[in-house]
């Protein structure tokens, strides 16, 4: 089977809006979670999060695209890393054609759909229609394939917070059987009012900075974000040069209960497990984890045990970039790969930031510090999901 | 990858939910408004007390899946697949208003937990713990065939597995109101018995939840394969379309004058039908044409209902419409070949067979 190969990485974060500016950020510490200043709801104040600092308009001038095409935030984003991707990877017009477009999201076009509701349920024939036209979790992805001139297979992934980590396995799986020699992977969703009421309403939104791994851990912090990976057949690269190999993965359910981890992590256990399996690698072999690491009590006790467990005796540096970026859902698995990537290329380990206190249950602390002279070859990248939809990918360079 | 069909069962707006009378007692639409599913006494499905809790989706998809694990005689799937355009709509909803009503303030989670797409999924692995691969798709009109396509895939790579796949769409008052306004259905009186007929804009809305068990290798007693699936968005109008379709066929060795039953998804809407009339009058000028949407309406993942339909009438042997297209029916119907799309956008050909 040919190998799965990476010749393009796109992202746009509260940590940067290209993949250098997020490199500097994660090097310098310099988090992206602060005060919410775009959206209208009553918690501006009170919780924080990762917010990219940028208008609609600021995006459609970012992504050189007409304000007319009437695009949701989550499609603004996924066509501006979309685009990065493909420029990266060299490909334009006819060679993109016929690629797959593989996105992950678990909300979709709610960013508008939240501002015409707010109108709709006071007059029910009241509220642009078009506002909602770009609900379903489809349309960000229907518009990249249209924004490129993508004709082949487009799909999209709602599988809550490990979507875009699904969404590269099956553009690599695909590729493997030989289905298709080129896809687009990733993810994205914007911050809404919807989900951070739906966070805030299970008690787990920090109202500091996020704290993963660490004992005093009180809740994650959302963010927003969409990353793409131009991923290519080993058959059609040539000569090109080659980012990264994703070389493992695994999907299993929890199946524990519908939002909460189980406590020995059974599913991340067997996720992680089936990745090392699929690359053929021994738990020894992985360098560095880049956890879900949510800083959820529940999330990271799980994980880390499920960790403790699989790797036993050497257990991988690791750490939550969650810290920078916030819990960004169906884009977080490729936001986490692509950044999993620039930490291959630059062989360093980001820091887990906001770790004071190693938790009690766990014999490992997360990396704390930025680490440049890492050797690095093989990097895991967890994503778990309400649900109990856990993925596990893991990362290459030759 | 060829699958075999080893069990199915699918709530729709016809009595199909296992011995409950379709074909010979079908439901006619008529009038305004959308075509609901004839629901099951869930509690032979689920807990009570789960069910509760569950929205009218999450029931539909969990009772069809566990309803098909029964029949199919696999109690353990290697892997849950669904696929969903809309997901649960119900859920998301109720969360959405509440944020207004309560000024984002002591919310209730449950709508909001049961908000995202692959809820079904998740309580279907939940219900039997199942420790597999689950993966949701919502692509719409691609929603059900990508979790198909995914299925196929798990078989290409192991063909000892068994794969539980289905695909599910629900329809509410506040979502038929608002895709009105889209423009998507039929503004005037609808009977079902003439969705084809009226030559007039928009189609009929429909919902449902179909689940299908399939393997790597035939068992005896359950015959009918999925022989093809070939997807493709966007089409260069119907030479395009034609073009395509002989392509697939050809490359996977089909002879078109081998299939018994063509399957149209004719929706009534007369932006877009013309396709189906071009293909009926062209390529499939000699073949026994029909529908399925006067049954199922009109739903990102009506595909699913049709999948069921052709399994059923290779089943039966009982077509119970009208023919499109008159041409006769051959002494036994051993394979239909299915071409559907969503709005002239998303297309999808399938080819069943009997083996």
């Amino acid at each position: 089977m040919p190998k799965v190969f990476v010749t393009g990485i796109g992202i746009i974060s509260a940590i940067g809006s290209d993949a250098e500016s997020v490199r500097n950020s994660l090097r310098n510490k310099h988090s992206g979670i602060g005060k919410i200043s775009l959206i209208d709801t009553i918690y501006k104040d009170e919780i924080p999060a990762g917010e990219i600092k940028a208008t609609n308009d600021q995006l459609y001038e970012l992504a050189g695209i007409n304000r007319k095409s009437f695009l949701t935030r989550t499609a603004l984003l996924a066509i501006i890393a979309a685009k990065q991707a493909v420029v990266h990877a060299g490909l334009s017009g006819k060679s993109l054609a016929d690629a797959a477009v593989i996105s992950g999201t678990t909300v979709g076009g709610m960013d508008r759909t939240e501002v015409f509701f707010k109108e709709y349920l006071k007059n029910r024939s009241k509220g642009k229609i078009r506002e909602v036209a770009g609900h379903d979790c489809g349309d960000s992805t229907e518009r990249i394939a249209d924004y490129l001139g993508i004709s082949g297979f487009i799909s999209t992934i709602n599988t809550a917070c490990s979507s875009s980590a699904n969404a590269i396995m099956l553009a690599a799986r695909l590729i493997k059987q030989g289905k298709i020699k080129r896809a687009l992977a990733g993810g994205a969703d914007s911050l809404t009012k919807f989900t951070l009421n739906g966070f805030n309403s299970l008690m787990i939104l920090d109202r500091q900075q996020c704290r993963p791994f660490d004992e005093n851990r009180n809740g994650l912090n959302l963010g927003e974000g969409s990353a793409f990976l131009l991923l290519e057949s080993e058959e059609i690269t040539g000569n090109k040069k080659i980012l990264a190999e994703v070389r493992g993965y695994g999907n299993t359910c929890d199946a524990y209960h519908q939002t909460a981890s189980s406590p020995e992590g059974h599913g991340a256990y067997l996720a992680m497990q089936q990745a090392l399996e699929v690359a053929r690698l021994n738990p020894s072999e992985i360098d560095y984890i880049n956890t879900h690491g949510t800083g959820t009590k529940n999330n990271d006790l799980s994980e880390g045990i499920a960790i403790q467990r699989l790797f036993d005796s050497g257990i991988p540096r690791c750490s939550s970039t969650k810290s920078f970026t916030g819990h960004t859902l169906g884009a977080a698995g490729a936001i986490e790969a692509v950044i999993s990537i620039l930490a291959l290329q630059d062989q360093c380990i980001y820091p887990n930031l906001n770790f004071t206190e190693r938790m009690h249950e766990l014999n490992f602390s997360p990396s704390s510090e930025y680490i440049p002279d890492a050797s690095l070859q093989h990097i895991m990248s967890n994503s778990f999901g309400f649900g109990g939809n856990n993925s596990s990918l893991i990362i290459s360079i030759n | 990858m060829t699958a075999y069909i080893r069990g199915v069962a699918i709530l729709s707006p016809q009595k199909t939910f296992g011995d409950q009378g379709f074909p010979d007692d079908i439901v006619v639409h008529s009038g305004h408004g959308f075509m609901k599913c004839i629901e099951p006494a869930y509690r032979d499905f689920i807990d009570p007390m789960a069910a509760r809790r569950m929205s009218r989706i999450v029931k539909m998809g969990v009772s069809s899946a566990l309803k098909c694990l029964r029949d199919s005689d696999v109690p353990m799937p290697d892997a849950i697949i669904t696929g969903t355009g809309l997901g649960c709509l119900d859920d998301t909803e109720k969360f959405l208003a509440s944020i207004f009503s309560n000024k984002e303030k002591l919310l209730n989670p449950t709508p909001f937990i049961q908000s995202t797409h692959n809820t079904v999924a998740g309580a279907i692995a939940l219900a039997i713990k199942c420790h597999g691969y689950n993966a949701t798709y919502t692509q719409r009109g691609f929603s059900f065939e990508s979790a198909l396509e995914d299925a196929l895939l798990q078989l290409d790579e192991n063909q000892s597995k068994n794969i539980l796949v289905g695909g599910f769409d629900e329809i509410t008052e506040t979502s038929y109101s608002l895709t009105s306004r889209l423009g998507l259905w039929k503004n005037h009186m609808v009977d079902g018995t003439k969705l084809y007929e009226y030559n007039t804009r928009g189609s009929l809305p429909g919902e449902g939840a179909a689940f299908f068990m399939l393997g790597g290798s035939a068992i005896p007693g359950n015959s009918v394969r999925i022989r093809m699936l070939k997807l493709f968005y966007e089409a260069d109008g119907i030479d395009d379309i034609n073009e395509r379709i002989n392509r697939y066929l050809t490359e996977d060795g089909i002879d078109p004058g081998s299939i018994d039953l063509i399957m149209l998804g004719f929706s009534g809407d007369n932006r877009t039908d013309h396709y189906y009339y071009h293909l009926m009058s062209g390529i499939f000028n000699d073949k026994p044409v029909t529908g399925f949407k006067h049954l199922c309406g009109e739903y990102d993942t009506s595909a699913s209902f049709a999948l069921w339909y052709a399994w059923h009438i290779i089943r039966n042997q009982k077509v119970m419409v009208q023919l499109l297209k008159e041409n006769p029916l051959g002494e036994k119907i051993n394979s239909v070949l299915i071409y559907n799309h969503l709005r002239g956008k998303y297309h999808s050909l399938y080819l069943l067979e009997r083996c």
